[in-house]
């Protein structure tokens, strides 16, 4: 199990501790170029170079900071607060040569390095079919129509009058996963998990709506839900779904929807892949049928290995992934260190994460951290001491319904390596003596 | 005064708390009644959902009148269509629109290809129902002017499509009349029958809930290769430079690491020069070559008697394969195979001019 990495005497990258604390990124850049000089220890005078504040003095009082002595920016110095410039690492990113067009493509959220459940609105991923559309709310239209007593036209001025729910749930891609049925081919998270956020979304439920135009209690079935950019993306909703928890969402995360995540008016399917939350949304139509539409035929169809395709196949199942240490990153040294991570199910709440650090053989029960909340990002998080040694890292979730999330070889037993779609396999990560983490499949 | 001052107030105070009861019970009624109703945005007429209300169905809902050829179809494909799909459907940029269905599968209506694992998955072999073509095509196509053509044109345009898919022939005419007749090789090919459907879905497949001793033996069965390592670009530029972890530099091989490396490199590359069919594979070169038979392009044991006598058919076929090339087997382009890392080039050419045996 132990992989050629683990025999590199002194791993690229790997942060000196510096006497009070690890050093900083700065410093990081600076020695990039001349590892040598580190090597042969004369990581000291380096660092009094870089970070003359914190490191130089061996045992003296600390000195107060430049920015402690000095004045800093004024209010509304940006009108609209960015990140930090330390954190300008955490962008989403595409995946090279998954998709030969930027418009019908896709981006990943950072899930390395975010906390909580909470996906800042910046980092959401973003799948698009023909490319973000700017649409300008004076003049966007939600026609409701088919099986209704009253076929209305809305504005946004008439959606946002509507009474209004505030829910935290998550979105994911129904391909999330996807690129790993076979065998590992993507270096981290981001990449094998990023089709995946959380948001607090605020609008009005389609009940509500279906109500004010009357529908057809009798004959309602499905409902088709169409996008106004230029795939106009069509997706079959079932009845049961809508009258449910299907939510219009203008606001997410306390703010209107960014552009790229369907600014000004998308629904919302919670529990459902993310395809059927259909962004920009124009037109809700009633019907008794569902419509077999390009994106519920020719994609989003799971392939079996005797052939046939799972077709309106929608629910995420439970599934859960190991954030930090994950993929990509590598550990600083021996000692303590808290593995958390993310759970959720689109059946509901997630009653249970269980963490292995041995591939499997052993688990020990995770915490979880309130709120636990139905179709959410759960967190979770244990406690790990790292003695050097490799590791196998996993987490495996269980949902309220009991379902347990299964293993690759598991899933692979029932459902090949063709899918494509809806892999919530857990997820193995290989923690390497020299401190590197790297993804791998186990059996 | 004071009394009349007095009389006036309390008309009015009694009118401000009818009116608030009265408001009151409105709002309740319109929560609570189906004929009540909260009264914003205003009505649709037909002729307003008429623009909009483009959704075509299987069963006939929305199937609007018209017709067009295959011949007609033909010629719009190849003004506004091939420059993406390719001449005959074939481009596998995109999801292939033409290719892989069987005779047999027109009667069967289950696209054999899907059973063998590495069966060509195009429209062809997968969609159900024509219908679908024709509410794509007329929603979303072209891609980059979508909702341009006209009924008769999606007719034209579906009717040429099913044609490269040998489902119609080629005297062909789609209308609105047997739109929804038209026999599709995987009309049966989709199942509802699985736990997805519902939240109240029995999920197919079901984790263990055991918390000790629970495997023997851990194997690791797939582990990303020493190439790739760099291949998503500096993993150090895309962590957090701050808290308990740093990403990987994935850019630096100093001397304790490619002193470790070449053992499990030069496994990892092994295979594909013991078998650089597995190659042709992994890289999906079998998506457009048959090993004896042309599917897009030329079959490789085509390629391989051409190049028979051609000293230097090793390095020509490497730059062939990594820059592309038009022409020399038919209309049809092969593009640039880009990604494709020389080590990896250098072993198919090789094979290739081997005699691609």
């Amino acid at each position: 199990m132990n992989s050629f990495r683990e025999k590199s005497t002194r791993p690229a990258g790997r942060v000196v501790p510096a006497p009070e604390n690890h050093l900083g990124a700065g410093t990081i850049r600076l020695a990039k170029g001349r590892r040598s000089f580190l090597a042969t220890g004369a990581a000291a005078g380096l660092a009094a170079a870089a970070v003359p504040l914190a490191v130089r003095a061996k045992d003296a009082p600390l000195a107060p900071a430049p920015w402690t002595r000095s004045l800093g920016a004024p209010v509304v110095a940006t009108g609209y607060g960015m990140p930090s410039k330390f954190e300008s690492n955490v962008q989403r990113r595409q995946s090279p040569g998954l998709t030969p067009q930027p418009q019908a493509s896709v981006s990943f959220t950072p899930l390395q390095n975010l906390f909580g459940i909470i996906t800042p609105s910046g980092v959401h991923f973003e799948r698009h079919h023909s490319g973000a559309p700017e649409v300008d709310p004076d003049q966007h239209r939600l026609l409701i129509h088919g099986l209704v007593k009253r076929p209305l036209i809305l504005s946004m001025d008439d959606i946002m009058r509507f009474p209004s729910v505030s829910r935290i749930h998550f979105l994911e891609c129904g391909a999330n996963s996807g690129m790993e049925w076979a065998n590992v081919a993507v270096p981290t998270v981001q990449y094998t998990h990023g089709m995946l956020a959380c948001s607090e979304f605020t609008g009005v439920l389609l009940s509500t709506l279906l109500d004010e135009v009357g529908y057809d209690r009798k004959n309602a079935k499905f409902i088709l839900a169409e996008g106004s950019d230029g795939s106009a993306l069509t997706r079959t909703i079932p009845i049961e779904f809508a009258l449910n928890d299907v939510m219009v969402v203008y606001g997410q995360n306390g703010e209107m929807l960014r552009q790229e995540n369907g600014y000004p008016l998308r629904l919302l399917v919670p529990g459902v892949q993310g395809v059927s939350s259909v962004k920009w949304l124009r037109r809700l139509e009633v019907g008794d049928k569902p419509w077999n539409a390009r994106e519920e035929s020719l994609h989003y169809v799971d392939l079996m290995p005797d052939g046939t395709h799972r077709q309106y196949s929608g629910i995420q199942e439970v599934k859960s992934v190991i954030t930090t240490p994950s993929g990509g990153q590598m550990l600083q040294g021996k000692g303590y260190y808290e593995i958390t991570g993310l759970a959720w199910s689109g059946r509901g709440r997630i009653k249970r994460v269980d963490v292995s650090a041995d591939g499997g053989r052993n688990w020990q029960q995770a915490r979880l951290q309130d709120p636990v909340l139905s179709k959410a990002l759960t967190r979770f998080r244990l406690d790990w001491n790292w003695d050097g040694g490799p590791a196998l890292l996993q987490s495996r979730a269980v949902d309220e319904t009991g379902h347990i999330q299964p293993s690759m070889p598991q899933l692979r037993a029932v459902r090949g390596t063709r899918s494509i779609y809806h892999n919530n396999a857990i997820k193995t990560w290989s923690v390497q003596p020299s401190g590197e983490v790297w993804n791998v499949q186990i059996a | 005064m004071s009394r009349s001052l007095k009389g006036a107030m309390s008309t009015l105070l009694a009118a401000v708390l009818c009116g608030v009861t009265a408001t009151a019970v409105a709002q309740v009624n319109a929560a609570s009644t189906e004929a009540g109703r909260i009264g914003l945005g205003r009505a649709a007429t037909a002729i307003e959902i008429a623009g909009w209300d483009i959704d075509v169905r299987p069963d006939g809902h929305g199937v609007r009148k018209g017709r067009g050829t295959v011949a007609q179809g033909q010629d719009l494909y190849d003004a506004k269509c091939a420059s993406c799909h390719g001449t005959f459907g074939e481009s596998n940029r995109y999801l292939s629109i033409a290719g892989g269905v069987k005779p047999d599968d027109l009667k069967t209506g289950r696209a054999s290809a899907l059973k063998s694992p590495d069966g060509l998955r195009t429209l062809g072999t997968k969609l159900n129902y024509a219908t679908t073509l024709w509410d794509y095509i007329n929603r979303a196509m072209p891609w980059t002017n979508p909702q341009s053509l006209t009924p008769d044109e999606v007719y034209a345009l579906t009717a040429y499509v099913l044609h490269l898919n040998e489902i119609v022939p080629a005297n062909f005419e789609l209308s609105d009349q047997n739109l929804t007749k038209v026999q599709m090789p995987n009309r049966n090919g989709m199942t509802t029958d699985h736990g997805m459907l519902s939240v109240k879905g029995k999920p197919d497949v079901q984790g263990s809930s055991c918390m000790k001793d629970c495997v023997k033996e851990v194997k690791i069965t797939s582990e990303l290769p020493a190439f790739a390592r760099n291949q998503h670009d500096n993993l150090a530029e895309q962590s957090r430079p701050l808290g308990p972890t740093r990403g990987i530099d994935t850019t630096i091989y100093d001397a304790s690491r490619s002193a470790a490396v070449p053992a499990r490199a030069a496994q990892a590359a092994a295979p594909a020069l013991a078998d650089p069919k597995a190659l042709l594979a992994q890289k999906a070169c079998t998506a457009c070559h048959g090993l004896t038979n042309k599917v897009v392009g030329p079959g490789f044991n085509d390629v391989a008697a051409r190049y028979r006598d051609k000293a230097d058919a090793v390095s020509y076929l490497v730059k062939k394969i990594k820059s592309g090339g038009e022409g020399v087997w038919g209309a049809v382009p092969m593009p640039p195979q880009t990604a494709l890392k020389d080590d990896d080039a250098h072993a198919i050419a090789k094979w290739i001019a081997g005699g691609a045996r």
